[in-house]
C-alpha cells in the first residue's frame, strides 16, 4: 500500500493570482484528494450594504473584483433597476453592452497570459498580455480608468463615447481580431500545449451539471448555459449564441475562452455598428423596496446579486454569489488522478477569482 | 509542423524594441478622461456641502463657518462624483496621478468666495440712492 | 434568442425540505446557491435552483439555533454554501459530507453576520 502524505498548495504559489489554499492528498506523484480552504481575503463587503446608501453602493460592487468589476456594477444596477422599476435608455443599454464585451476581452486574453505561464510558456504570457494592452487603453480612454470603470450607475451610465471614438474602435478591431486569431492559433493547435492539456482534468457532461458548476468550465463539458442568452442589456437586440465543446479537458476549457474572445469582438463590432442616440440616464426617484434576484455573465460564470431593500435609503441585504464559489465543487472533483506538477494547470484551468469568492 | 506557430512572433519580437514603459522615469500614459485626482477651485465654491454628502468614502469635510474645505487624498478613490454633483463647477478631474507619499496627507483650503453685492430692490424714483447705499454697507 | 427568465418563490417548513429537493433534482434543476438573510431576529434560508433559466426558490425561516439539514447528500456541491452559511451566521447545519467545523471562512469575530452581532461599528479609518 503506497504511502500517503498532504502536501499543502498554499496561499502562496507563484501561478495563482490570489490566494486559495488545497490540501492535497498524494500517493507518490499522484493526488489522490484535494481539500479546499478559503478565508485570506474576506473583506466583508456584504455588511457595507448598512453604512452605504444604494447610490453609493455601485462603488463598492465595483471594486468587489478587479479583473470582472464593469459587469459587478451592471448587476447591482440591474437588480435596483427592476426593483424600482426603472427603464434604462436604448443607448445606455447599448453601451453598457460594449463595455461588459471589452471587459470579457481583458479578463480572458488575462487568463490566457496567466495559463501560459501556469504552464511554463512565457513567450505566449507576454504576448496575451500585450495585446490586453490595447483593450485596457479603449476602456481607459472610454471610461477613464483601466481597471475600474467607474461608470456603470443606478438608472444609466454616467459617460458617454463620442462618434468618432466609436469609429476609431470600429477601425482597430480588424487588425486587433487577426492579431488575436494569431494567438488563439498557438493555443489550439500547438503540438506542445495540446499534449500537456489534453486529457487532463476530465469531468463528464452529467457531473459537470450535477456540480453546479457555472460558466467555460461548463459549457466545456457539454452544458449550453450562458446567460447571455436571457437577454439582459442590449444582447437580446444583437442575438447570441454559447460557445460550447464537448470534451470536458483542460483543452476545452481553453478553447471556449479562445473561441469567446472571438465572439466578443463580433459582438462589439455589432454593437457599434447598431447603437441608437439618446439621452444616457434616467432620474432615480425613490427608495427600493422589494427584492429581487439579478442574474448576469461574467467572464467566470454567472453572477448572482440578491438584493432586497425595505423603504428606506440602504437596503436590507446584498447577498453576492459569485462564479467561482460555485466552481469550488467541480475543482475538487477534477483533482484526483492528476499528477502533482499539473496541479497548477488544472487550478488555473477553471479561471479562480478568489477576491470575488470571498468578497 | 504543430510546433513552430510560435517562430513569426518570436523574429518580430527580436526586431522590435521593448513595449513596456520605464514608469516612473517616464510619466505614465493617461487618457483625456482618466481620473487622476480632484482639484478644487476656492474661489468659487459657495460652501453647500453636496460633495461631501455625495463622497462614498467620506474623504470631503467642510466647516461653513470656518470656511474651510478639506480632502483626505488617502481615502479618495477619484470616483468622480463630486465633480458630476458641483453645481457651481469648482471640483475638477485632472489626468495625472500623485506620487505614494509616506505621510497621512490632508488638505484643506480656505474658501474665498465673496458673494457679489446686489443692488437692494427699491422703486423706481430712489434706486440710484438705493444703490450707493448698498456699495456703503458692504465696503 | 431572448428567454423569458421567471423567479417563483415558495415557502417550505424545515420537514418538507429534503422532499422538496429531491423532487427538484428529478426534475432536472441544477442547484445555484444557498443565501440567508437576517430579518429582525430570525434567518430567511432561501434555496436557489435553476432549470432552463427559469429560476426557482425555496424559502425557510428559521430561528437563531434551529438545525438545519444538509442537502449535500443530494447536491454534492452544496458543502461551499452551507459551511459559508454555518461560519457567517451562526446556523447550525448537520449532516454536511465535507464539514469545516467552522474554519471554512476565519474571521476575527466568530459568525460575524448573526442576528446577535455587534452593530454600529465604525470602520477604522474614521
Amino acid at each position: 500500500m503506497p504511502e500517503r502524505i498532504v502536501v499543502p498548495f498554499g496561499p502562496q504559489h507563484p501561478v495563482l493570482p490570489e490566494p486559495i489554499h488545497l490540501d492535497l492528498v498524494l500517493e507518490d506523484e499522484t493526488v489522490v484528494e484535494a481539500i479546499p480552504s478559503i478565508g485570506y481575503i474576506h473583506r466583508g463587503l456584504e455588511r457595507l450594504i448598512e453604512k452605504r446608501e444604494f447610490t453609493e453602493y455601485v462603488y463598492v460592487a465595483e471594486r468587489i473584483c478587479g479583473i470582472c468589476s464593469f459587469m459587478h456594477a451592471l448587476c447591482y444596477s440591474q437588480g435596483i433597476e427592476e426593483i424600482m422599476k426603472i427603464e434604462v435608455p436604448d443607448r445606455a443599454r447599448y453601451l453598457r453592452t460594449i463595455w461588459s464585451e471589452c471587459s470579457r476581452l481583458h479578463s480572458h486574453l488575462l487568463w490566457l497570459g496567466l495559463f501560459a505561464d501556469g504552464m511554463g510558456f512565457e513567450n505566449l504570457f507576454m504576448r496575451s498580455w500585450r495585446l490586453r494592452e490595447s483593450v485596457l487603453d479603449v476602456l481607459e480612454d472610454t471610461s477613464g480608468g483601466r481597471v475600474i470603470q467607474g461608470t456603470c450607475k443606478v438608472g444609466g451610465v454616467r459617460r458617454d463615447i463620442g462618434a468618432e471614438k466609436l469609429a476609431e474602435m470600429h477601425r482597430a478591431l480588424d487588425p486587433f481580431e487577426e492579431e488575436c486569431r494569431d494567438l488563439g492559433d498557438v493555443f489550439l493547435n500547438d503540438e506542445t500545449v495540446k499534449y500537456r492539456l489534453q486529457g487532463l482534468g476530465v469531468v463528464g457532461k452529467d457531473d459537470a451539471y450535477a456540480l453546479g458548476a457555472v460558466g467555460p468550465t461548463v459549457r466545456a463539458s457539454g452544458v449550453a448555459i450562458d446567460h447571455r442568452e436571457t437577454g439582459y442589456a442590449a444582447y437580446g437586440d444583437l442575438g447570441f449564441k454559447p460557445v460550447v465543446e464537448t470534451a470536458g479537458d483542460c483543452y476545452a476549457r481553453c478553447a471556449v475562452r479562445v473561441k469567446e474572445v472571438y465572439a466578443s469582438i463580433d459582438l462589439i463590432r455589432r454593437a457599434i455598428d447598431q447603437i441608437p442616440e439618446g439621452p444616457l440616464d434616467v432620474k432615480v426617484r425613490g427608495t427600493p423596496d422589494g427584492e429581487y434576484f439579478s442574474r448576469v455573465e461574467q467572464p467566470r460564470g454567472e453572477v448572482i446579486h440578491y438584493l432586497r431593500g425595505n423603504g428606506t435609503k440602504h437596503l436590507t441585504r446584498a447577498r453576492i454569489r459569485t462564479p467561482t464559489l460555485a466552481n469550488i465543487p467541480i475543482l475538487v472533483k477534477m483533482l484526483p488522478n492528476a499528477q502533482l506538477a499539473d496541479v497548477p494547470v488544472v487550478v488555473l484551468s477553471i479561471d479562480p477569482c478568489i477576491s470575488c469568492t470571498e468578497r | 509542423m504543430g510546433i513552430f506557430q510560435m517562430t513569426r512572433t518570436v523574429l518580430r519580437n527580436l526586431a522590435g524594441g521593448p513595449d513596456t514603459r520605464p514608469y516612473p522615469a517616464v510619466p505614465a500614459r493617461t487618457g483625456p478622461f482618466t481620473r487622476g485626482h480632484v482639484t478644487f477651485d476656492p474661489a468659487t465654491c459657495r460652501s453647500c456641502g453636496l460633495c461631501s454628502r455625495r463622497c462614498p468614502c467620506e474623504a470631503i469635510r467642510l466647516d461653513k463657518e470656518e470656511k474651510v474645505w478639506e480632502i483626505d487624498r488617502m481615502r479618495c478613490i477619484a470616483c468622480g462624483d463630486c465633480v458630476e454633483g458641483c453645481p457651481f463647477g469648482s471640483l475638477m478631474m485632472e489626468p495625472e496621478y500623485f506620487s505614494p507619499v509616506v505621510e497621512h496627507v490632508v488638505e484643506r483650503y480656505t474658501i474665498t468666495y465673496v458673494k457679489p453685492e446686489k443692488p437692494a430692490k427699491k422703486p423706481a424714483e430712489e434706486s440710484t440712492g438705493a444703490k450707493e447705499e448698498g456699495a456703503d454697507a458692504g465696503a | 434568442m431572448t428567454v423569458n427568465e421567471e423567479q417563483t418563490i415558495i415557502n417550505v417548513a424545515p420537514e418538507d425540505l429534503m422532499r422538496e429537493v429531491e423532487g427538484l433534482q428529478a426534475g432536472g434543476y441544477r442547484l445555484v446557491q444557498i443565501g440567508c438573510t437576517d430579518i429582525g431576529g430570525a434567518y430567511e434560508v432561501n434555496y436557489s435552483f435553476d432549470k432552463d433559466y427559469q429560476y426557482r426558490n425555496l424559502r425557510l425561516t428559521v430561528g437563531p439555533e434551529t438545525e438545519v439539514p444538509s442537502i449535500s447528500g443530494i447536491y454534492w456541491g452544496a458543502f461551499v454554501y452551507e459551511n459559508e452559511m454555518h461560519d457567517l451566521f451562526g446556523i447550525p447545519v448537520v449532516g454536511i459530507n465535507i464539514d469545516f467545523k467552522g474554519t471554512f471562512i476565519k474571521t476575527v469575530e466568530k459568525y460575524p453576520f448573526s442576528v446577535t452581532r455587534r452593530g454600529g461599528d465604525q470602520c477604522r479609518n474614521a
